[in-house]
């Protein structure tokens, strides 16, 4: 789970450093901010850290996200991943040879590429000078991905980083089974006939049966969907309020794409086919039509449905990030700072997706911020019931009590400034792509909607709905401000 | 075919299992039934919907007693009665607990064969009714749901139950020497087939959820809810309950069926049971086997499968029937108190007497023998280290050694280990005969030391004997009973003494092994012997298993303590059999050959000259099958009884968990000391007196045991 507190640099006197450091902001930037006691936003004006480089987002796009087995599906991830380096090229015009280090995250990892993250930033005509790794977190791999390199900038490594993410859900890797593997490395090695006949002797019909990807959490063997319904009926959450927020996801998605909102898209051409320029997920639907169709895990009984979860998606999304001089002195105005963030983890059987609950207040408490200076929330959206059952524990004293060790409840993110341009329910959910598209949405809206703060909040281990499980051995989270 | 998998069912009842169940439990009820308001059962309607919640008052489990039964039919009457209502769940108020089973001491109470028979009948009346209820009735399970509470459950018209742990379906009856008394013979059979009715039934095992959902057993899962808001296992009740209202009302509604989808082998079994002829091998495989493993000292599993068979061919009038006689009938016997008073026992011996531990014990209370998750054994593992040093002792809350039964050793392992623990740690020695006390003699705080004794093979026998010194302090005491506890284990507390009380009653019985085997009994037909009489090792088996040396050990140990009473046998047999490397199964030699991967045993031919070399001739007066059987057990017994005349014991119940957990003591007997109630002490101290003039001292009959035979009235248990 991911929650970000967001700052929009067109706010800052851009001439000076020192002003970004200590000037007091401008109260009047923000309805939000008015609201907030006079005394408090002015102690929390920056987020500034002695000793520590400021790291800031020069600008990131994505791919438009497909449905799996749509446009995408005879590409290969690297294919998605170059895609979206190149869009960040041409969108940044940023000298390819500044690019000190490129980080991507995935999830399910096709083999051929397993450092997709170098195979991408060579076709995409990156310097082969410039090194690359692929990390993996589950659904918070592009989150990490980003961490990562602002550590990198932080410590004084690098300068300009990319980070990214893409899953192609479209394709994964089946494998043979364990007997059938065993017996072709057997094979391998034989050096007689005889060997070779003895071992071929030995083959089983029962070999060819295929190894699908893990459908479910290794190490409580349950999918990622049935812990989510398990975990809304844990909070008493309806199937209809699960409903409504699904079609709040997509109503809102539908409005932002109409009104030409999601700005980090960049329109890839498929080759051989036309070129893509928008997300093909988002379905505004109706409430009597979502109650029609049948639980997807727990059934018959159960509350989520293919309507209230994320969908398996396709896409690639990268991002640009710097210290903010070498941003400066490249003549670049950028669009956040990126302050604190924060991982956490609970118990991966029952409290898999409660990530954001446990990450918001921590995160919070660190950057001296409260819920009331945040502006924009960007949470995950893995399943509507998800979101729901965070937002109970997040109202509950009793939860915060409990299973927190905090005297009092976290507080409710107000709706009206949580994920305003749609979510991963609507926009879809590519594993490892999804966090810098939070982290775009986050600081498009600051700018756009006039806020000061934003938090990004991501639950790991989420989005494999239908039938596919990835695996997520814990929620972790992290945050940051611009 | 289905014969075949029945038998393979089977090959896993062991009439040794008996009381492994855990949650077949029942209390004294100190609520009266006089009250007006219903103690038992209350229900609410929620909607058209009636939910009917058991909860026996002032018990963590609810169990079938005469108030229950009353108040569940009065509460059904009432929903049958109401025009508001159009179906009903059946849940319980206890997180844990479903219906652990019918109240033992209500069976137990019952004087006459007809009193017990008319409480089946009454129970089949009520849940004849049940079954044929016309609006539907849902069972929510959550918990155990044993005997009774299953019979209940198959009679409602569908199950919901969750998926976890402690969710657990089964028949125990037969572990306590009786037969579902409540329709379950009937039921369970046209539930889940023939096969795997009469295999729950001869094994009482206990299934869990996900198991039963696929036999037919319940028709839907609930899986159990993580932290909400509220504690999960209040949430987990409440989602169950409206779980099965939403099931309840589909069903009143006719939008669901209660009908099952069968699978393939379940269809082809149930087809090759309509044949009379595969039906007749079934019972024929089935019996023999039984007969064979029970070798005839068990009668309720052939009453069950007499009864499951009446019902499938005569009708379901004839199986009830039948059915509640023969409850009744094997209520009445001397297996079934024998085994109901072990099963008494067994949840003394589950409680710490000597109260909380000042240290809270922390071990994983899920580490119990159920099946784990390749990833759950991971993370419980990474819990244990192997290390050669003393290394972290000084974080240790308690040390248990375990090494060979040498008392030097002992005492210079006492000193070095107490050299690094810290002041509040407790020191346990694990050995089988070694004196605690002298262990002790060398410590610097006798008060923190304490004997605990495991019994080989350690995660199969439940049994732990704890040996407190008049030094140990209560808290050691309390603190070695909570690991226990922990671990899993029955436990009895004993005094310190020679052999304390296990070993010691076993000692004089191996004595008269030898010298039966001296006299020229075959080891092949004194384990036969032995095996028939109950105990499920034959005694020379029990040699080799234990291991020769071990047996010399303690045999020489013990012998020079008790001297002549514990003679009998030449302890040169055993002394010749280590020399020559005949140490039992772990050496491949004893009195028998062990190959790996064999099964047969051969005689061990090169035991053939020791034994001649030793031989005493028979005495024909006490030689016969029974007085060899009697030799053995008369001996074990005498020695039983001279532990509590003693005070070693505090308890006949502790001994007779002892005997039958860590000794394996037939549990049709129900120990020692149920044994002598049962089968009379004058008869016991008759025979004692008729093998004390042919072989001495040996079996003189202690005091107590003979104030018990001049005494008629004077029984160990009232």
């Amino acid at each position: 789970m991911t929650t970000i507190l967001a700052y929009p640099f067109k706010n800052l006197p851009t001439t000076s450093k020192w002003a970004l450091r200590f000037a007091i902001r401008p109260l009047s930037c923000s309805s939000q901010l008015r609201a907030a006691p006079a005394v408090q936003t002015k102690t929390k004006k920056t987020l500034a850290k002695p000793n520590i480089r400021n790291v800031v987002v020069v600008d990131g796009v994505r791919t438009p996200f497909l449905l799996s087995g749509t446009s995408y599906k005879d590409l290969m991830p690297h294919d998605l991943a170059r895609a979206a380096l190149t869009g960040l090229l041409h969108r940044t015009s940023v000298p390819k040879e500044v690019v000190d280090y490129i980080i991507f995250g995935t999830v399910i990892q096709e083999v051929k590429t397993s450092n997709v993250a170098r195979e991408a930033a060579l076709g995409a005509g990156f310097s082969d000078k410039t090194p690359a790794h692929t990390v993996t977190m589950a659904c918070i791999s592009a989150n990490q991905a980003m961490t990562t390199g602002v550590g990198l900038i932080a410590s004084g490594q690098c300068d300009v980083i990319v980070a990214g993410g893409v899953e192609l859900m479209s394709d994964v890797p089946i494998r043979h089974s364990r007997k059938m593997r065993k017996l072709m490395l057997d094979l391998n090695k034989a050096k007689s006939m005889g060997q070779r006949l003895s071992l071929i002797s030995k083959f089983r019909l029962n070999f060819l049966a295929p190894e699908l990807p893990a459908v479910a959490e290794f190490s409580t063997s349950e999918t990622m969907g049935h812990s989510a319904d398990r975990l809304a009926a844990a909070f008493a959450v309806s199937r209809l309020e699960q409903d409504e927020y699904a079609l709040r996801s997509h109503s809102l998605a539908k409005k932002a794409q109409d009104e030409g909102l999601l700005s980090d898209i960049v329109p890839f051409k498929v080759p051989g086919k036309d070129t893509v320029t928008k997300d093909n997920g988002i379905r505004p639907s109706s409430l009597e039509q979502m109650a029609k169709l049948k639980p997807a895990f727990i059934k018959p009984y159960g509350t989520v449905t293919a309507a209230n979860s994320s969908f398996l998606t396709d896409g690639a999304s990268a991002i640009l990030i710097m210290a903010e001089e070498k941003a400066l002195a490249m003549g670049y105005k950028p669009k956040a700072y990126l302050r604190d963030f924060m991982y956490v983890s609970q118990d991966p059987k029952d409290q898999l997706l409660l990530g954001p609950t446990y990450a918001t207040p921590k995160v919070l408490e660190k950057a001296g911020l409260t819920m009331n200076d945040i502006d924009a929330f960007e949470f995950h959206e893995a399943f509507s019931g998800q979101i729901l059952a965070n937002f109970k524990a997040m109202d509950s004293d009793w939860f915060a009590e409990n299973y927190m060790g905090r005297k009092t409840k976290v507080g409710l993110p107000p709706l009206e400034k949580f994920n305003n341009w749609g979510g991963s329910l609507s926009l879809g959910h590519p594993f490892g792509a999804t966090g810098c598209r939070l982290v775009m949405a986050a600081a498009n809206r600051l700018r756009k909607e006039g806020g000061q703060y934003g938090l990004v909040a991501a639950c790991a281990a989420g989005g494999q709905v239908r039938y596919r499980g990835v695996i997520g051995p814990s929620r972790e989270s992290f945050s940051w401000n611009d | 075919m289905v014969a075949c998998r029945a038998i393979g069912i089977l090959s896993r009842f062991s009439a040794f299992r008996i009381l492994r169940s855990r949650g077949y439990i029942c209390r004294n009820f100190t609520g009266s039934s006089a009250l007006l308001t219903r103690t038992h059962i209350n229900y609410g309607v929620k909607g058209d919907v009636a939910v009917v919640r058991i909860n026996s008052p002032n018990s963590k489990v609810n169990t079938l007693s005469k108030e229950l039964h009353s108040e569940f039919t009065e509460v059904m009457n009432e929903i049958w009665a109401s025009d508001q209502i159009r179906s009903a769940v059946l849940i319980s108020s206890k997180p844990g607990c479903f219906i652990a089973g019918a109240d033992i001491n209500m069976l137990s109470a019952c004087k006459t064969l007809q009193e017990v028979t008319q409480l089946s009948q009454e129970a089949q009346r009520i849940l004849e009714k049940l079954e044929k209820s016309p609006k539907p009735v849902v069972a929510a399970i959550n918990g155990s749901c044993l005997g009774g509470g299953l019979e209940l459950a198959i009679s409602c018209q569908y199950r919901i139950a969750t998926k976890d742990r402690k969710t657990v379906l089964g028949v125990p009856e037969v572990l306590l020497g009786a037969l579902p008394g409540a329709g379950g013979t009937q039921r369970l059979p046209k539930m889940v087939g023939v096969p795997a009715a009469l295999d729950m039934m001869l094994t009482g095992r206990n299934i869990r959820a996900d198991r039963a959902k696929k036999m037919g057993l319940v028709d839907q899962l609930v899986e159990p809810l993580g932290p909400g808001l509220k504690p999960p296992e209040e949430r987990t009740m409440e989602y169950l309950e409206e779980v099965a209202i939403t099931f309840a009302k589909g069903l009143a509604d006719k939008k669901i069926s209660p009908k099952r989808d069968k699978g393939l082998v379940e269809k082809l079994t149930a087809y090759a049971m309509t044949i009379p002829f595969v039906r007749q091998q079934v019972y024929k495989k089935v019996e023999e086997k039984v007969r064979k493993q029970t070798k005839g000292l068990y009668p309720a599993p052939l009453k069950i499968i007499d009864v499951v068979k009446t019902g499938i061919e005569q009708g379901s009038d004839a199986g009830y029937l039948s059915e509640s006689q023969k409850f009744g009938e094997l209520i009445m016997t001397k297996e079934s108190k024998a085994l109901m008073g072990l099963y008494h026992g067994q949840v003394l011996c589950k409680k710490n007497k000597f109260g909380a531990p000042q240290k809270d014990v922390k071990l994983n209370d899920k580490v119990k023998k159920k099946a784990l998750t390749s990833f759950e054994r991971d993370s419980i593992f990474s819990n244990l280290t192997g290390q050669l040093d003393y290394q972290g002792f000084e974080k240790a809350d308690m040390v248990i050694e375990a090494v060979f039964e040498d008392l030097s050793l002992k005492h210079r392992v006492l000193k070095e280990v107490e050299a690094v623990i810290p002041d509040h740690c407790i020191f346990a020695s694990n050995t089988s005969a070694l004196p605690i006390s002298e262990i002790a003699a060398v410590s610097k705080r006798p008060e923190k030391v304490i004997g605990m004794h495991y019994f080989s093979p350690v995660d199969k026998m439940q049994l732990l004997e704890i040996i407190t010194t008049e030094k140990t302090s209560r808290d050691t005491s309390a603190s070695a009973v909570a690991v226990g506890l922990k671990q899993g284990k029955v436990i009895i507390v004993v005094k310190d003494g020679p052999g304390f009380y296990t070993t010691r009653c076993l000692a004089p019985m191996m004595s008269e092994v030898i010298r039966i085997l001296q006299e020229g009994v075959d080891p092949k037909k004194l384990d036969s012997l032995t095996t028939s009489f109950g105990f499920p090792v034959g005694a020379a088996t029990l040699v080799d298993e234990v291991g020769v040396d071990v047996a010399k050990h303690v045999a020489e140990d013990l012998g020079k303590v008790f001297g002549e009473r514990f003679g009998g046998g030449n302890p040169e047999l055993l002394t010749q059999m280590v020399s020559k490397g005949f140490l039992g199964r772990k050496s491949g030699k004893g009195f028998y050959i062990y190959q790996e991967g064999v099964k047969r045993k051969d005689l061990n031919s090169d035991m053939d000259s020791i034994l001649a070399s030793l031989k005493l001739p028979p005495n024909s007066e006490v030689s016969s099958d029974e007085d060899i059987q009697f030799r053995l057990v008369t001996r074990f017994v005498n020695e039983a009884v001279m532990c509590l005349q003693e005070g070693i014991l505090a308890t006949p119940a502790e001994g007779d968990i002892g005997a039958v957990f860590g000794l394996g003591f037939p549990p049709c007997l129900g120990g020692p000391f149920r044994f002598v109630d049962l089968y009379g002490a004058q008869k016991i101290v008759d025979r004692l007196k008729k093998y004390e003039a042919a072989y001495g001292k040996q079996f003189t009959p202690c005091q107590l045991l003979a104030d018990h035979a001049n005494s008629p009235n004077k029984k160990f248990y009232q």
